[in-house]
């Protein structure tokens, strides 16, 4: 499934990625030679983390279809753990939960898998969203009923539905484009990504005004537009590896780093209200899965269904 | 030959076993109190799920999981061939009997005689699973005549949170959620002090590391 353009973004990652571990190192040795400085030794542990998502992230596309599902559905399932750990549920939920990791999860993305649009598309927001709330009902708890079902859906729709939008993009069928739709994935993947990280850099260098201070100390307006530019910018001279022009690539570009943007706020949310952090804590210097994923998380549905609107032939 | 075959089996099943446990619970050790080095301790903590000595264990770094023994019942730990195996020589727990009546050795001795052979400990002082709504149960003596045998060892605290929620009472199949193991500072048994206040002493200090205890 490898095509010569998805080497190029994949050696022009890497060359980022190598710029970054020799600043992180340099700092390393000037700043924090004992490992005493806070910011330096998580400067270079989210570093070293990349690397290890982006060799996960290429092995899956060495590996094809089967491999990127497979990665997405793991990806999906350490997501789903870290949020219902935080949702509200009591023992008459035991049952709803199982089916939402062993039943719902693997089902979503066995019909990714098959292809069948029909039913992965509106399976979670239908069936899951009609016959979880039964499993738990008939334990006969009342307590707090409907908080515990609808943050249990909310769970499935983000950790779940949404994110197996990412591997959905590999199913689209754009005339001229056949055979390279991983290209989309590896696309939307570094945009969004991007874009977080260049919003978190325009932040430290120009953040004054702060977009939402009782959800994110850390986002400002001046990193909000400085790093959706910015990040536009890139992905915009990278049209020519996919299936959009300039203008339609800026357009996507702009959609998928807001969305991105939004989903790092509402995740924020529910962060500040349980009170915690991080997610997690399996990703080194990042916190947990959903740190991480949130931006693509909410971009991934997105960039499917405009694709698939106005490119696709399914 | 056998012999070699069957503690290659009590590996492969350790492994199995708590590769498992983390594939489920993404177990998340947290060493306030103490740092994760292979000194001998007893931890103990609360007891609400079975599955409690399988996480503690698995969140030790290796070197201090080879060395440290669960203390577990042996009422539960015999009834099968395969409860046998996993008890002895999988966790190689100390088996002690709950029964008074009926028992032959003295547990707090047993205990003793582990810690002398240099292992260290995992002990659950409530004596049984805690399924009522309170933090812990009372704690049985056991804590304290152990730590009045072998005064010099380590007694640290582990907040074990969140397990019960992964596998209630009575249920079958788990539900991953993400757990953490908080690891206190470590007790000792002051001079002249006397049971009921260091068992308070002691749950106490269990207490604290509950998250949002603070």
């Amino acid at each position: 499934m490898t095509s010569p353009h998805l080497v190029w973004l994949l050696a022009g990652v890497a060359t980022i990625l190598i710029v970054a571990s020799i600043i992180g190192e340099v700092l390393r040795a000037r700043l924090s030679p004992a490992g005493d400085n806070p910011v330096i030794e998580n400067l270079n542990a989210r570093i070293n983390a990349w690397w290890v998502m982006v060799i996960f992230l290429a092995l899956a596309f060495i590996a094809g279809k089967p491999g990127v599902v497979l990665l997405f559905a793991l990806c999906s399932f350490a997501a789903l753990r870290e949020f219902l750990t935080l949702t509200t549920h009591n023992r008459a939920d035991h049952w709803s939960l199982v089916a939402c990791f062993f039943v719902i999860l693997p089902l979503q993305y066995w019909f990714l898998a098959i292809d069948w649009y029909g039913m992965y598309s509106i399976f979670i927001p239908v069936y899951a969203f009609l016959l979880l709330p039964v499993l738990s009902s008939l334990r006969g708890s009342t307590k707090d009923f409907l908080i515990r079902v609808s943050e249990t859906q909310w769970a499935l729709m983000i950790c779940v539905y949404c994110a197996s939008f990412v591997p959905a993009l590999l199913y689209l069928q754009i005339p001229g484009f056949e055979g390279r739709n991983v290209i989309l994935i590896a696309y939307l993947i570094f945009v969004v990504q991007l874009s977080d990280v260049l919003q978190y850099v325009w932040g430290k260098l120009i953040g004054r005004t702060k977009v939402a201070p009782n959800l994110s100390p850390s986002k400002t307006w001046e990193g909000l537009v400085g790093g959706t530019l910015s990040a536009t910018a890139i992905g915009t001279a990278l049209y020519w590896m996919t299936p959009f022009s300039p203008l339609q690539a800026a357009g996507m570009c702009l959609l998928i780093t807001l969305m991105g943007f939004f989903g790092g706020l509402v995740m924020s949310a529910i962060k500040r209200d349980r009170g915690i952090k991080d997610w997690g804590h399996l990703i080194a210097g990042h916190g947990g899965f959903l740190d991480r994923l949130d931006s693509v998380i909410f971009a991934a549905p997105i960039f499917f269904h405009v694709t698939r609107w106005l490119w696709s032939t399914t | 030959m056998i012999p070699t075959l069957r503690a290659f089996l009590a590996r492969v099943t350790g492994q199995a076993i708590s590769t498992f446990a983390r594939f489920i619970t993404a177990p998340r050790a947290i060493w306030q109190g103490v740092e994760p080095v292979p000194h001998q301790r007893v931890y103990f903590a609360n007891h609400s799920s079975n599955g409690d000595f399988v996480l503690l264990w698995t969140a030790l770094p290796a070197p201090l999981r080879r060395q440290t023994r669960p203390v577990a019942a042996l009422d539960y730990w015999l009834k099968s061939p395969i409860r046998t195996f996993i008890g002895r020589e999988v966790f190689n727990a100390v088996l002690i009997d709950r029964r008074p009546e009926s028992r032959t050795e003295d547990p707090v001795t047993q205990m003793a005689t582990a810690l002398d052979q240099g292992s260290s400990l995992i002990l659950f002082p409530e004596g049984q699973r805690n399924s009522t709504t309170d933090p812990v149960l009372p704690f049985k003596s056991g804590l304290y005549h152990l730590a009045k045998a072998r005064p010099g060892v380590d007694l640290v605290p582990v907040w074990i949170a969140n397990l019960n929620r992964v596998m209630p009472k009575g249920e079958v199949i788990p539900v991953p959620l993400i757990c953490t193991l908080t690891f206190g500072a470590p007790l000792h048994l002051a001079e002249d002090e006397p049971k009921d206040a260091f068992l308070a002493r002691a749950t106490e200090a269990l207490l604290a590391l509950k998250p949002g205890a603070a």
